[in-house]
């Protein structure tokens, strides 16, 4: 077959699109824009790489600034969880075994993060907003430096990803809750219960244990989803606060030295980030590793019991961990520093270290595997969280975060490790073991580049995190520019691991649009053929 | 006594070896799960509440390590009923630094206090050798409290830097020179001699 014919037409046929039910195609639409929009935060990405390591006269301060402010916007909510968000929509109604709540807000919810990623992004690209995603009051409100069109463009786009994000959390609810027409009457309140982790915690003062409804996949994601809720939630008021500040604005009233204490506002903001940052994103990641153990070896999961508290431990850890982001704020108390600063971040450590270790052993005890394309993301996302997890609790102490804060040690040894090894490695790896059943069985086009995406990404990631940590222990800062070559030998090397994690992901690209043709790929967005409710054709599920 | 620059190099150290462990584990774990088990029973129970037991002792144990070893932590803490020998002022508004005094003479052993206010926007006050390597550093918060206790033990010549990001316009607020010590028995030999920085 020619090279034209394969782009065209896809591997062995391609993605035939005819044959996919809605809920395929509305899981594929929002993992093919999640990993568009990863290409887009991988350029600005090293965009910033080359700024870092020499000055480029057509990224000026500014350009630089607006580039680090939507870089992670496109990231977190275009990128991971777009991706997430098809895959749970999924697989919810996948192991429950019924039918959606509704195709239509899980259709809207993907437009609308979509479609506010690409607007908010604009803020940046045409108007040069760069508050930076913290949004430190009043910098977000300062309009002698940002343009007011730019804070509109930029609350309105990021607004839409949040009424995008409650339609997914109301949609997997209701999935988890209500029931099918034709179904008998489901126990909607025990299943929520079930689901969020209260059912267990009756279990635990009970003598007599009920049976789990809901399996510790559909647990993990609920769990998950509840921090996506709130976090979405704070977000939206921060878009209104701002809003109101805009008005004045417009009005000519400036209100940026009124009303809002910066230092509550930090921690309210924080509160919330955390539960991105240290909520959604690592309970959603533990589910993960659990469905990919279990999927892969085709066993139970080793202690889902203790799997199952640990998640439930990991969200109201969440909720209250934000003081570590505050450390370096000396109006900020001495208690809070420490209890939520220090101690119960420290428990990350134990819930994270439970899930690898819960991980490890249920894959272990199903040996021997073979070694999959799912099952080595599947080990480079365990590690990139047994490298990222303790970085992030060396920064959260009174002592490290003194010459820490604010350095590349966190933006690389932590940050960019999470999410970059631990989580898009751990999403890889869902990708290819979800890519049979969501594509009704199309054949990857080439290993060889399966195999180079995955070494490129892994030495890549760990890499450009190492040598952007070893430059903040250095002394280097996360948020502003050396012109003076101070860091060069740190940054070429980080650029060079740069490099290495963009040709991954052309790699990884090319190869999905060889294995589906482009043909397969348009087709994944044009209405289903088939008027079916179930996940997978019934042919597949027999 | 220890200073940044100790910590640091323990840091990397520790970190780096605790990396390669890491690495080499998951490594090893790769090429194990592809071969034939020799037995089918799981770890015994004792393992798994040693390795949960040594993860609380890890990430509780850091913070009272450090409290005990890193100088800063206890003045952090006890802020509040340590005397100040010298205080600084520092005020910020529309990108710019002044200071109380310039240079800032800092004699050896005191606990001095540098006392931020911001006037507009959030910042960050850092204290940086001249090989850009970081003493100390601190948020500057709008209209709340931040003062920054600190005893330096090695004469130098530091520069101060803003920390945090304040728009465009503050990517490179730095005080050359701002804070000489002198007095002490050993030279900070990667801050700037006495006299100041080219």
């Amino acid at each position: 077959m020619s090279f034209v014919n394969t782009l065209l037409n896809g591997h062995e046929g391609g993605l035939k699109h005819e044959g996919m039910t809605p809920m395929q195609k509305v899981a594929l639409r929002f993992v093919v824009l999640g990993v568009l929009f990863y290409g887009l935060a991988a350029v600005e990405g090293m965009m910033m790489r080359v700024v870092e390591i020499t000055p480029v006269a057509a990224i000026d301060d500014t350009h630089f600034f607006s580039i680090m402010t939507v870089h992670p916007m496109v990231g977190v909510f275009g990128s991971t969880y777009m991706i997430v968000f098809g895959a749970f929509l999924f697989l919810v109604p996948y192991f429950m075994k019924k039918p959606i709540f509704s195709l239509k807000l899980a259709n809207a919810s993907w437009m609308l993060i979509g479609g506010g990623t690409f607007i908010m992004w604009l803020a940046g690209f045409l108007f040069a907003y760069a508050p930076l995603y913290t949004l430190y009051w009043p910098l977000p409100a300062d309009f002698a430096q940002f343009s007011l069109l730019g804070g509109i463009d930029y609350v309105v786009g990021v607004a839409l990803i949040m009424v995008g994000t409650f339609l997914y959390s109301y949609n997997i609810f209701k999935t988890i809750m209500y029931t099918p027409e034709g179904w008998d009457k489901q126990p909607s309140m025990e299943l929520f219960k079930d689901a969020i982790g209260f059912a267990a915690i009756g279990n635990f003062f009970k003598g007599k244990k009920t049976e789990h409804l809901v399996d510790l996949p559909v647990a993990a994601i609920s769990r998950g989803t509840i921090d996506v809720g709130l976090n979405a939630v704070v977000i939206m008021a921060a878009g209104v606060l701002l809003l109101i500040y805009m008005f004045g604005a417009v009005f000519g009233a400036n209100l940026e030295k009124t009303w809002v204490d910066a230092l509550l506002y930090k921690n309210i903001f924080w509160w919330g980030l955390d539960l991105i940052a240290d909520g959604l994103v690592l309970i959603f990641v533990a589910g993960t590793w659990y469905i990919l153990a279990m999927m892969i070896t085709g066993r139970d999961l080793f202690m889902k019991n203790v799997a199952r508290a640990a998640l439930f431990v990991e969200m109201v850890v969440s909720w209250t961990v934000w003081s570590h982001h505050l450390m370096s704020d000396q109006g900020q108390s001495n208690i809070l520093k420490v209890l939520s600063g220090e101690m119960v971040t420290a428990l990350e450590l134990v819930t994270q270290g439970l899930a690898v270790y819960i991980t490890l052993v249920t894959l272990a005890k199903a040996r021997p595997l073979k070694m999959t394309n799912e099952l080595k993301f599947l080990l480079g996302g365990l590690l990139g969280f047994m490298l990222a997890v303790p970085a992030g609790i060396i920064q959260a102490d009174l002592g490290m975060n003194r010459v820490l804060h604010n350095t590349q040690w966190i933006v690389g040894s932590h940050v960019h490790v999470a999410i970059l090894v631990g989580l898009t490695m751990t999403l890889y790896a869902a990708i290819y073991l979800l890519l049979p059943i969501l594509t009704n069985g199309a054949k990857l086009w080439s290993q060889k580049l399966a195999t180079a995406h995955f070494w490129l990404h892994l030495i890549g990631g760990i890499g450009m995190g190492s040598f952007m940590g070893m430059a903040g222990i250095d002394g280097m800062l996360r948020r502003s520019i050396y012109v003076d070559g101070e860091y060069n030998t740190y940054m070429i090397l980080a650029g060079i691991c740069g490099v290495m994690l963009l040709l991954a992901f052309a790699a990884f690209l090319f190869n999905v649009v060889m294995t589906f043709g482009v043909k397969g790929l348009i087709g994944i967005y044009s209405p289903a053929k088939t008027d079916t409710s179930d996940c997978v054709p019934a042919l597949q599920e027999a | 006594m220890a200073d940044s620059i100790d910590v640091l190099a323990t840091l990397k150290l520790v970190y780096g070896i605790y990396a390669i462990i890491a690495i080499s584990l998951i490594a090893w774990f790769g090429h194990r799960i592809t071969k034939p088990k020799d037995d089918s029973s799981g770890p015994r129970p004792a393992f798994f509440w040693t390795y949960v037991a040594v993860l609380v002792f890890i990430g509780t144990g850091l913070h009272f390590l450090t409290y005990n070893a890193v100088p800063w932590v206890p003045i952090d803490l006890n802020r509040a009923s340590i005397k100040a020998d010298t205080v600084f002022d520092i005020t910020y508004e529309d990108h710019q630094m002044s200071f109380s005094s310039f240079p800032m003479q800092v004699e050896c052993g005191d606990h001095v206090v540098f006392n931020a206010i911001s006037n507009d926007l959030t910042y960050g006050f850092g204290i940086f050798r001249t090989d850009h390597t970081m003493v100390a550093q601190m948020q500057v918060v709008p209209r709340s409290r931040n003062d920054l206790m600190w005893k330096f033990e090695k004469n130098g010549t530091y520069y101060v830097r803003s920390t945090e990001y304040s728009g465009p316009k503050g990517a490179r607020m730095v005080a050359r020179n701002a804070i000489v010590v002198t007095g002490c028995d050993h030279d900070d030999v990667r801050a700037a001699a006495l006299g100041g920085q080219p």
